[in-house]
């Protein structure tokens, strides 16, 4: 199945109560194959067909809040059109999960995979985990549902526009009551359906406590990290596939890494095995959970490495790109503090990276290439 | 103050002197005895009755941005929808109220309030109209009328203000073909309490656009609220009317309306339309006044 079809057969068998949604390339196979499930009565959810993804979110925000399970999905443009609402659902506490099809900011329109969508939001307090394949995608929205609703913040998964929501892929599916056991039902002690005990929800904060909100959110966020370890190690009891912070993938030995997130690591691995075989020792950090980023994770794993290159499917205009940044944070809590890290930018708007690109890094990092600008995978 | 008032938004909320919302709040949610949920846009009603860590409100109540009490309102709707679902009959949904001024409704929601009528979500939506945006001091909206003196448009040696007429927004939601929706004045509450009932005991989505003169904005003495309010009714400024399935009933015929002046000249918004170079506006204004009210009178009788 697709990566777009794993995703909505995780939805079916997590079964939300409302699902609001507004379709965009590429995050529209989602919701036609939810909305064909539904037609063909394999699920109940409630499907609100709103008019803007600003409206998917608010609508979204008023079912949560009603204390159901409430779920959305989106890409790009959708992302930024309702941009203004994402800091709401966390500042609300809401759990709410928004599976992502990643894709390219206009202009120029592009339809097509990238990283900048996820990236431009990544400091509104979500939760963003990215998936390599399908698998991960199916994976990674229920662990995002069960993340969610434990600890109260909102969780996107996201996978690569087209090649992996568009990609059809071998996809181990769970049994629905073994998903729907280890989701359950949503807990809510606050609710707008409390008549007894009203609750007033989006309250006006000024500058004597709104300082204070923010700090508790934080707080949340940093706690998510280890219920999030805990989550994945209770999905590992039920499919025997784990998830963790990252992914170690060659890196015992490893001289040269390079750290990365989504489907085209699945090249990588492919061209490291090609380099392991002729004896290159190189390997791959494979970032799935990117907010909140496990810096000192990252940092100690990365600790004995010294040729690094990091590799961005996002622009930071101005900028070093959003991953390179995050990395040379964590090589902080690195112990040797010996590095030679480099940046590169690729996949924009959806252009192949190939396993020559891979290798071609690889064989800077190998012949010293390595230096403070920002490389190009064209 | 009187309990039976402050049921479901009491006492002690930050309004300005003279201001009229907590009334119509109050009208329109006392319409009812069941349980009811309130959405609110962003605006004066909101930043006045939930300053952390008080609150207002006595229902439930939810606020998330500017533009979206509509939608959100709707999300409420599909929750109850679902829970209905699962627990048949023994789930009672509550009556779901949005709340948003004219900037939340004729501007910055349209889209959102658009779509929620399409859907049919049952609920009922209350644009209190100020005729700009008071929160943030009285900028121009596509509320505020023709010739008034705003923040963003004000007048001046070569200016007379807002150059455009309001926008029709009770033709826009009727054009929706929703069951029921109304035309008040918060000076004029036994009249709002009757369409508030009407409104939330129309099954779907029902519409309610209230006057809500505002006496920081359009500058008056507080003690003028009803007054004022009174007077854009009997110059036919503000008709009072609704419409039940497609049918206008205008509420309040005034036999003998007074000239628009009467009602201009009791606000410092208009002040600078009675300068003699002014003198037109004044003359427009009259004049699509007259046309708006010949226009209604008609489908009252067509209809």
């Amino acid at each position: 199945m697709t990566g777009g079809y794993a995703v909505a057969e995780a939805l079916r068998q997590i079964h939300p109560d409302v699902m609001a949604v507004y379709p965009i390339t590429p995050q529209t196979p989602i919701i036609e194959t939810y909305a064909k499930m539904k037609a063909d009565g394999l699920v109940e959810t409630e499907m609100v067909q709103v008019e803007s993804e600003h409206s998917a979110m608010s609508a979204t925000i008023g079912a949560s809040a009603a204390g159901v399970r409430a779920v959305t999905a989106s890409s790009s443009q959708g992302i930024l059109y309702m941009a203004e609402t994402l800091p709401v659902v966390s500042g609300l506490g809401l759990p709410i999960v928004m599976c992502v099809s990643s894709r390219a900011l206009s202009a120029p329109l592009n339809i097509h995979g990238e990283h900048g969508d996820v990236m431009a939001v990544r400091d509104m307090g979500w939760v963003e985990m990215f998936a390599e394949n399908a698998q991960d995608a199916y994976d990674q929205t229920i662990i995002a549902l069960r993340l969610a609703e434990k600890v109260g913040a909102p969780v996107m998964p996201i996978m690569d526009g087209f090649h992996t929501s568009h990609t059809t892929e071998r996809v181990e599916v769970l049994e629905d009551e073994i998903v729907r056991t280890f989701v359950g039902k949503r807990q809510t002690e606050e609710s707008l359906l409390n008549f007894k005990d009203p609750i007033t929800i989006g309250t006006l904060a000024l500058q004597n406590t709104y300082f204070e909100f923010k700090m508790n959110q934080e707080k949340l966020m940093q706690k998510t990290k280890s219920a999030f370890k805990t989550i994945c190690s209770e999905f590992a009891k039920i499919s025997g596939r784990k998830h963790g912070f990252f992914e170690e993938y060659a890196m015992d030995d490893a001289e040269s890494v390079i750290v990365m997130m989504g489907a085209t690591a699945g090249t990588a691995k492919e061209a490291i095995d090609k380099l392991r075989a002729k004896g290159k020792k190189v390997g791959l950090l494979k970032i799935n959970l990117y907010r909140p980023f496990p810096y000192k994770e990252v940092g100690s794993a990365l600790a004995h490495i010294r040729k690094i290159a990091v590799l961005d499917r996002a622009i930071s205009f101005g900028a070093y790109p959003p991953l390179y940044q995050d990395v040379m944070s964590s090589l902080h809590f690195s112990a040797s503090q010996k590095h030679d890290i480099a940046s590169y930018i690729y996949g924009l708007g959806g252009r192949d990276t190939m396993q020559s690109h891979i290798e071609k890094v690889f064989k800077d990092l190998e012949e010293g290439e390595i230096d403070n600008k920002i490389k190009y995978l064209q | 103050m009187n309990k039976e008032l402050s049921k479901k938004l009491s006492s002690g909320h930050a309004t300005c002197a003279g201001c009229g919302i907590p009334a119509i709040v109050r009208t329109v949610l006392g319409a009812t005895d069941e349980d009811v949920i309130v959405s609110n846009a962003t605006g004066c009603l909101e930043v006045t009755t939930t300053i952390y860590p008080s609150t207002s409100w006595k229902v439930p109540y939810i606020h998330s941005v500017f533009g979206n009490a509509a939608a959100t309102a709707a999300g409420i709707d599909a929750a109850q929808k679902a829970i209905s679902k699962k627990n048949g009959k023994k789930f009672k949904p509550a009556k779901i109220v949005a709340f948003g001024g004219d900037g939340g409704t004729y501007d910055i929601g349209l889209q959102a309030l658009s779509g929620a009528l399409e859907r049919g979500h049952d609920f009922l939506y209350v644009c209190y109209d100020n005729g700009g945006y008071m929160n943030t001091g009285g900028q121009r909206s596509g509320a505020t009328p023709y010739g008034a003196n705003t923040e963003t448009v004000p007048a001046g040696i070569e200016s007379f203000g807002k150059t455009q007429q309001r926008k029709d927004l009770m033709e826009i939601v009727k054009a929706h073909g929703i069951k029921y929706l109304a035309q008040a004045n918060a000076a004029y509450l036994p009249d709002l309490k009757r369409k508030a009932q009407k409104a939330l005991n129309t099954p779907g989505p029902s519409f309610l656009l209230v006057l809500q003169p505002c006496t920081q904005v359009w500058k008056f003495p507080t003690s003028q609220y009803v007054a004022v309010g009174k007077l854009a009714t009997e110059t036919n400024f503000w008709p009072l009317y609704e419409i039940e399935d497609g049918k206008y009933t205008i509420n309040n015929v005034v036999k003998n309306p007074k000239p628009i002046e009467e009602f201009l000249k009791t606000q410092g918004r208009f002040k600078h339309l009675f300068a003699e170079k002014n003198k037109d506006v004044v003359v427009e204004i009259q004049k699509v006044v007259n046309e708006n009210m010949e226009k209604l009178v008609k489908k009252a009788q067509i209809s």
